[in-house]
């Protein structure tokens, strides 16, 4: 058993902005397939260790700020900020780089490698020896693999896969897949991180088990994190702020109990109040 | 055994040489997903650069080879960036196909540059031969051997223990996610073509070692390269390496031992034997000897 913390073993995660500085901006993002507006001129902002959800009905495009924000989509119009850096026009690679980690509504794990394989990938960016030192400082690239591999190992332990970590992922059942794609987030040491539905199909117990993971990174790293997803329960639970979208619109954008006051919010998802029509 | 030892030591040579030459075509399938048929075309450019640098500009044969190994990485860096990049994100049956047509182009680059003569690599070799009694062998075999398996040993590890490797393995089963994680798959490919065209430029120079000498026709030595792989698994280089050794030495004890055994069948009968090996081992197991099943959940 690992005696290190999680916070020890990240320690690349923290972010020193000035107060009042978003860690996140982006305004006006306008995003168009063909004719349809998969998200209409939509702005939000997000501090440095808030825990941001984007909520809405299906279609509503929160995935489609997820891959704008990783690079994979690229809006027509408006921008997004990290850091003081322009993300629009990035490639995914150059994102994930500046610290933006991500995990998928449709788990994207690679099948065939083992749990630690997998996390040991979410460190490429963090192994910074090339392909000369790999062939010549054997001793040097030997090194680095071992330190990043005790990261990985500190994750395993935190998420409580140990007793699969030399499994083939594609041979796991759902909910631990879950766990391992947030390790293998968690294992590039984001400074934001972008969790789609985190618990989307899961058992009562399961769906705990995430929000624990969830509040535990949050209190021990102070990540910044935008949270997508459908359990209205823990996004009111675990949200600093709640951004509500309907038809790549955003309708509302506040505390949780504002948001689930408001008339807007009710209306986009209980439909139209009676006797309105 | 003045047969049989020297028959399964030259089996072994030829057989390391195919291994070397498997090895490069599972390095750019692991990393794209694709196989990659100018390989002879590599391999035959990298046995001419190998000739050019050591019998025309006088070189000392090691540095030769090692700068044939680097021009032809260019090479395959340079294929890949004008070939084979514009095809990502395209089925991996389109690419495969295009890399019939890099073999054409780049086979008719290589009977240019080498003429109607047969070249020499300039190997210290030779037909030089190692004595023990009776038993003699040929040097340059156990040349073939040393450095087919010391390279393949090499690109082993550093596809096995780098992140280098690992990163090659996430490119080929999903780019997508690979960018995720902070991959530069495109530079992935590159590497992968480099690496793959370095190997089989050596394989090339071994090819031309010994008797051999180059000519333009010494490429179709590497079509053995697909029964290797096919035996071997695709994305497995224990495997190639295995089932090189298994086909270079069935391929020569066929050689040694038919003509006398089993004359009925006929002249040149060790040609045919790879392909024989590879099809009844298929009927047993149809990934190859070493390949991955597909891991599925049930």
């Amino acid at each position: 058993m690992s005696t290190r913390i999680l916070s020890e073993a990240l320690t690349g995660t923290s972010v020193d902005l000035p107060a009042g500085t978003p860690l996140l901006e982006a305004d006006g993002i306008e995003l168009r397939f063909g004719g349809t507006r998969a998200i209409d001129g939509v702005g939000f902002d997000v501090r440095p260790g808030e825990l941001f959800a984007v909520i809405g009905p299906n279609g509503a495009g929160k995935t489609s700020i997820f891959n704008c924000i990783s690079g994979v989509y690229r809006p027509q119009q408006g921008s997004i900020r990290f850091l003081g850096a322009e993300l629009v026009g990035e490639r995914p690679d150059r994102i994930a780089k500046r610290g933006v980690a991500r995990t998928f509504q449709n788990i994207e794990l690679f099948d065939n490698l083992t749990v630690v394989e997998n996390l040991m990938l979410g460190r490429h960016q963090h192994l910074d020896y090339g392909v000369l030192d790999a062939m010549r400082y054997l001793g040097r690239a030997r090194r680095a693999e071992l330190a990043n591999r005790r990261i990985v190992e500190d994750i395993v332990d935190f998420l409580e896969i140990a007793a699969q970590r030399k499994l083939p992922v594609g041979m796991l059942p759902y909910g631990v897949k879950k766990r391992v794609e947030l390790g293998r987030a968690l294992a590039m040491e984001p400074k934001l991180l972008l969790l789609d539905e985190p618990v989307a199909g899961m058992n009562a117990e399961e769906t705990e088990d995430m929000a624990r993971f969830i509040l535990d990174i949050r209190s021990e790293l102070d990540t910044a994190m935008i949270l997508v997803e459908h359990d209205m329960g823990l996004v009111m639970d675990l949200a600093d702020r709640v951004m509500v979208m309907d038809f790549g619109r955003r309708i509302a954008l506040g505390e949780p109990a504002a948001v689930q006051a408001d008339p807007a919010v009710i209306q986009a998802y209980l439909g139209e109040p009676e006797g309105s029509t | 055994m003045e047969v049989l030892l020297p028959a399964l030591v030259r089996g072994l040579g030829i057989g390391s040489t195919y291994a070397l030459l498997a090895v490069s075509i599972v390095v750019i399938y692991r990393a794209t997903e694709v196989v990659n048929f100018a390989q002879p075309a590599l391999m035959i450019l990298g046995a001419y650069f190998t000739s050019l640098f050591v019998t025309s500009i006088g070189l000392p044969f090691p540095v030769g080879v090692v700068a044939a190994m680097v021009a032809m990485a260019a090479v395959g860096a340079l294929t890949e960036r004008v070939a084979m990049r514009p095809l990502v994100g395209q089925p991996v049956f389109a690419a495969a196909m295009v890399t019939v047509g890099v073999l054409i182009v780049l086979t008719a680059v290589a009977n240019r540059l080498i003429g109607p003569d047969i070249l020499t690599v300039g190997d210290p070799w030779g037909l030089e031969r190692l004595e023990f009694g009776t038993i003699a062998i040929f040097q340059v075999d156990v040349a073939k051997i040393v450095l087919s398996l010391g390279a393949i040993g090499a690109v082993g590890l550093l596809l096995k223990r780098s992140r280098i490797g690992l990163a090659m393995r996430a490119t080929s089963l999903d780019q997508e996610t690979a960018l995720a994680q902070g991959v530069d798959v495109g530079r992935m490919f590159s590497l992968a073509w480099a690496m793959s065209a370095a190997l089989a430029a050596l394989a090339g120079m071994l090819i031309g070692t010994g008797a051999g000498g180059v000519e333009a026709t010494t490429a179709l030595v590497a079509l053995k390269a697909l029964p290797v792989i096919i035996l071997g698994g695709i994305d497995s280089i224990q495997g190639a390496v295995v089932a090189g050794l298994v086909i270079g030495v069935a391929e020569s004890l066929a050689r040694a031992y038919q003509p006398e055994y089993a004359p009925w069948l006929g002249a040149n009968f060790d040609i045919i034997v790879p392909y024989l090996v590879l099809i009844v081992s298929l009927m047993v197991r149809p990934y190859g000897l070493f390949g991955t099943p597909e891991v599925q959940r049930v």
